[in-house]
């Protein structure tokens, strides 16, 4: 056939160069925020930035990254196979839960013990409703994510004499580093510090893990999922597989956040296995922008930051963060990231 | 021996018979035009050869194994791929993603989370040559979503072909496009049947076009097979041109 | 035999409240394709507007508490109200985007309701519990039994009766079921599709509005009590299926007996065996009891 009948300017166009697609590479900014991150603890003294440098926003900053990387691996979910789930707190929850029953019955203390206790329960739990979720798309898996998760907050609040209900368990700092770092003195010195750098760390080996997932040929097939099942289906992907797949994933990785918010927040209560805490880390993703790779991040932080200093000012914070939500989904769909998307390319159009 | 062997396939659905008693062959290597007027039964026979469908009753043999009761990931293994009337396509994704994705799933590379798409090199060049193939590979980083309709339509054959059927089913693969862009269409998708040897079923609604292409050609009315043979038999069958003109 | 009288009653009773709120919830989403995550929250709001009529009224004029149940329609039309401004103002601009979008908007609402109940009438419980105590009780086979529950009961199946001959009895019923079937069919046929999804809206949070206001004399109105509303409404209409105003009948009394039963035998698990329930039929018949594939 000809090609020049269709498309005249094809082969004029089509240099080497662009046939290859390459990488994209990591953009300055996320480089000089990552610098920033990892040498915040010594700014303390610096002007304009020593005040986001102080042990309490540290501590807040942790915070953040912590909802982070629940926002992200929400987003394998929301963002990238197409399914809005409104259980998630139970990922979150039960990680925290596993690690609080870990102290309470076997008296463990290292945070590696934490990790794998949360990763397993997550994992076991996601497993377990992912085979009955993913069968469903669109409200009706909303609908049952929520229920089942319902199930778990209920079971955490009936069973007090294990859970000790709404009073909650408590977590005390644990070691780190299979016992390398022993429990500190100063627990605000170690979490502003020690356990900042911790984790800092595991942020960075799951945004780097998920972001591979994302990009890999299974990140794909769970796109293509998203786009058009059908279709899917017709290029041989069986689709509910890999939505079970990206369910499982996804409940691990919150796992992981919800394991170490267990030590920063010192008590586990049943508020994070609420189906309105699965709406917060709804509320985190859609607020960074749930059609990125990295919205969900600036989510996390950035709804950290809006309750922390929310709260202060009002109680009716729920209030407030209500109308955020409706006003994004109104006017600013893409959440923060879409926004800065598109004044940078507005500035650079201007140029 | 035939490729695919339909016999005696049934389908209805609640008081309409869709399907009605369709003995259907392809021979390996052969165009075959599936024609009839709108609800004649072809995108339902096309349905059930794909396995979209299962039929109510009637048997499907592919390349000497029955494949009736094949799942469509199995039918697709098995060497059956197809496009769509209304174009499917991964609308957020791009064309080369599109393309890739048949290639990835074909080799079974889906099922990796470790390793990055873009590093394929090998699954990339041979995405880039087939949309090389179908006049497309100029853009290949638009969004399907951002295509014209001809290209649309064109992308949509990439895709089945890109999984490197032995069979395509076509299912109205020029509609709603312009009659300069039908033929671009239909020269791509003759000459990638002819030069990698494929056997493709093609429903069409242009005999123009059913004429100039086809091996072969395949009436259906009602449910049923009407008539059948070469371009030649058939212009010269009565039947045939009775329901054409609307007669029928 | 006494207790067992009673049980059945407060099952009946139970399900006739949860069939109030699970119906409107279907409907909506029967009609508009729409699950409003806020509509436990305006379930609430009928509680909050009833106990709070009730307060005012019976303080002042001191009249025969038994006659304010008239403030049940009053209350019940507030939230429909507030569901007829808030479809044309918020819903509608969503109609065109993914449903996610509608999900994210309406727990957008839900946690703007629930803090404008808590700025308006404060962290307090509102009881309503004199009207209730107004109707006294009832001897009915050796058992006692409070004469309201019986009301709402029959108020219950009143509702019921008066639904199913509006939907499928009217002609607003029968543009209702036109635009459930085919949004742009309807719209080809002339039907104002606006307008029907305001009242359908409308219509749906008025039921919520209502169920709230017949449970506040029971129960009274607390902070929360939507969100937990909403998740029995979800387990209604996943057993009975969503969209079916059959279905959400059958989900309330299904869920209305087996809470009965689980509050006498075992309680920690009430809640979990309800949600088992719901999981069972979503496997063995995704589209519920009585629900359209």
């Amino acid at each position: 056939m000809s090609e020049s009948e269709h498309s005249p300017d094809a082969a004029v166009t089509l240099a080497p160069a662009r046939a290859v697609p390459r990488i994209r590479a990591v953009p300055w900014f996320a480089v000089a925020l990552a610098l920033l991150a990892l040498v915040l603890p010594f700014l303390e003294g610096v002007p304009l930035i020593g005040w986001l440098a102080s042990p309490f926003q540290r501590i807040q900053l942790t915070y953040g990254l912590v909802f982070g990387i629940a926002a992200l691996a929400f987003n394998l979910l929301l963002g990238y196979t197409g399914l809005l789930s409104f259980g998630h707190a139970v990922f979150f929850g039960s990680a925290a839960y596993a690690t609080g029953l870990l102290v309470k019955y076997l008296h463990v203390s290292s945070m590696e013990g934490f990790l794998l206790a949360g990763c397993v329960s997550s994992l076991v739990l996601a497993a377990g409703f992912g085979a009955v979720c993913v069968r469903y798309t669109r409200i009706f898996f909303s609908i049952l994510t929520l229920a089942l998760s319902q199930v778990v907050w209920a079971l955490a609040l009936k069973f007090f004499w294990i859970t000790n209900g709404t009073d909650g368990l408590r977590i005390p700092t644990p070691t780190l580093l299979l016992g390398l770092v022993g429990v500190p003195d100063d627990k605000v010195r170690f979490l502003s510090f020690t356990y900042y750098y911790y984790v800092l760390a595991v942020f960075f080996i799951c945004m780097v893990a998920l972001g591979m997932i994302a990009a890999s040929p299974f990140g794909k097939a769970l796109q293509a999922i998203r786009d058009n099942e059908i279709r899917a289906q017709f290029v041989g992907i069986e689709v509910w597989r890999y939505r079970w797949s990206a369910f499982v994933v996804s409940g691990a990785f919150t796992g992981v956040a919800g394991t170490l918010f267990a030590p920063l927040n010192g008590l586990t209560t049943p508020d994070i296995l609420h189906w309105t805490f699965s709406g917060k880390i709804v509320f985190m993703t859609v607020l960074g922008g749930f059609k990125s790779f990295s919205g969900p991040i600036l989510g996390g932080v950035a709804y950290n930051y809006l309750e922390t200093y929310v709260i202060k000012t009002t109680e009716y914070w729920q209030m407030l963060l209500g109308i955020i939500l409706v006003a994004l989904v109104l006017v600013m769909p893409q959440g923060i990231i879409g926004a800065l998307g598109w004044i940078i390319h507005r500035r650079s159009g201007r140029r | 021996m035939s490729l695919l062997l339909a016999q005696g396939l049934r389908k209805s659905f609640g008081e309409t018979r869709a399907v009605n008693g369709v003995d259907f062959r392809v021979e390996p290597e052969e165009l075959i035009s599936l024609v009839g007027s709108n609800g004649a039964g072809k995108t339902t026979l096309v349905n059930l050869l794909s396995g979209l469908l299962r039929p109510d009753a009637g048997q499907i043999a592919f390349d000497g194994a029955d494949i009736t009761a094949l799942s469509v990931g199995a039918r697709i293994r098995a060497g059956i791929a197809r496009s769509f009337q209304l174009v499917n396509l991964f609308d957020q994704l791009n064309v080369l993603d599109n393309v890739r994705l048949a290639i990835f799933s074909r080799d079974g590379v889906t099922r990796q989370p470790l390793r990055l798409a873009e590093r394929d090199t090998r699954a990339r060049n041979e995405a880039m040559e087939i949309l090389g193939e179908f006049g497309l590979e100029s853009k290949w980083d638009t969004p399907a979503a951002g295509l014209a309709q001809g290209e649309r339509k064109l992308l949509d054959v990439a895709v089945a072909y890109a999984l490197r059927p032995k069979l395509i089913l076509l299912d109205e693969p020029t509609s709603g496009v312009g009659t300069r862009e039908k033929g671009v269409i239909m020269e791509a998708i003759a000459s990638v049947v002819r030069e990698r040897f494929l056997a493709a079923v093609i429903v069409e609604h242009d005999m123009d076009v059913v004429f100039t292409y086809s091996d072969r050609i395949v009436m259906m009315h009602q449910g049923a097979v009407l008539a059948e043979g070469t371009p030649d038999q058939i212009r010269a069958d009565e039947r045939v041109s009775a329901v054409l003109l609307g007669k029928g | 035999m006494d207790i067992f009288l009673a049980q059945l009653l407060n099952a009946l009773l139970y399900a006739a409240v949860l069939f109030l709120i699970a119906g409107g919830l279907s409907l909506i989403f029967g009609v508009m394709r729409i699950v409003n995550l806020a509509h436990g929250s305006l379930y609430a709001l009928g509680a909050y507007v009833m106990a709070w009529g009730l307060g005012r009224l019976a303080g002042e004029s001191g009249s025969e508490p038994v006659y304010l149940i008239a403030l049940l329609p009053v209350a019940a039309v507030a939230v429909g109200a507030t569901g007829a401004v808030v479809e044309p103002i918020l819903l509608r601009p969503l109609y065109a985007r993914a449903e996610e979008y509608q999900l994210l908007l309406t727990f957008g609402l839900l946690l703007i309701l629930e803090d404008a109940m808590r700025y308006i009438w404060g962290p307090t419980p509102l009881t309503a519990s004199p009207l209730w105590a107004a109707f006294g009780t009832l001897h009915l086979m050796g058992a006692t039994y409070p004469r309201y529950n019986v009301v709402v009961i029959l108020l219950g199946v009143l509702t019921a009766v008066l639904l199913w001959a509006f939907v499928f009895k009217t002609r607003f019923g029968v543009m209702l079921r036109a635009t459930s079937q085919n949004r742009r069919m309807a719209a080809a046929l002339g039907i104002n599709v606006g307008g029907v999804y305001v009242q359908a809206f409308a219509l749906g949070c008025l039921m919520a509005g209502l169920a709230g206001a017949v449970i506040v004399p029971i129960q009274g109105a607390v902070l929360g009590m939507g969100v937990d509303a909403l998740v029995l409404a979800f387990v209604v209409v996943v057993i009975g299926g969503l969209g079916s105003l059959d279905g959400a009948l059958v989900g309330a009394l299904i869920v209305g007996v087996v809470r009965t039963v689980a509050i006498q035998y075992f309680p920690e698990l009430e809640l979990a065996v309800l949600y088992l329930i719901a999981a069972v039929v979503l496997i063995t018949r995704p589209a519920g009891l009585l629900g359209r594939a």
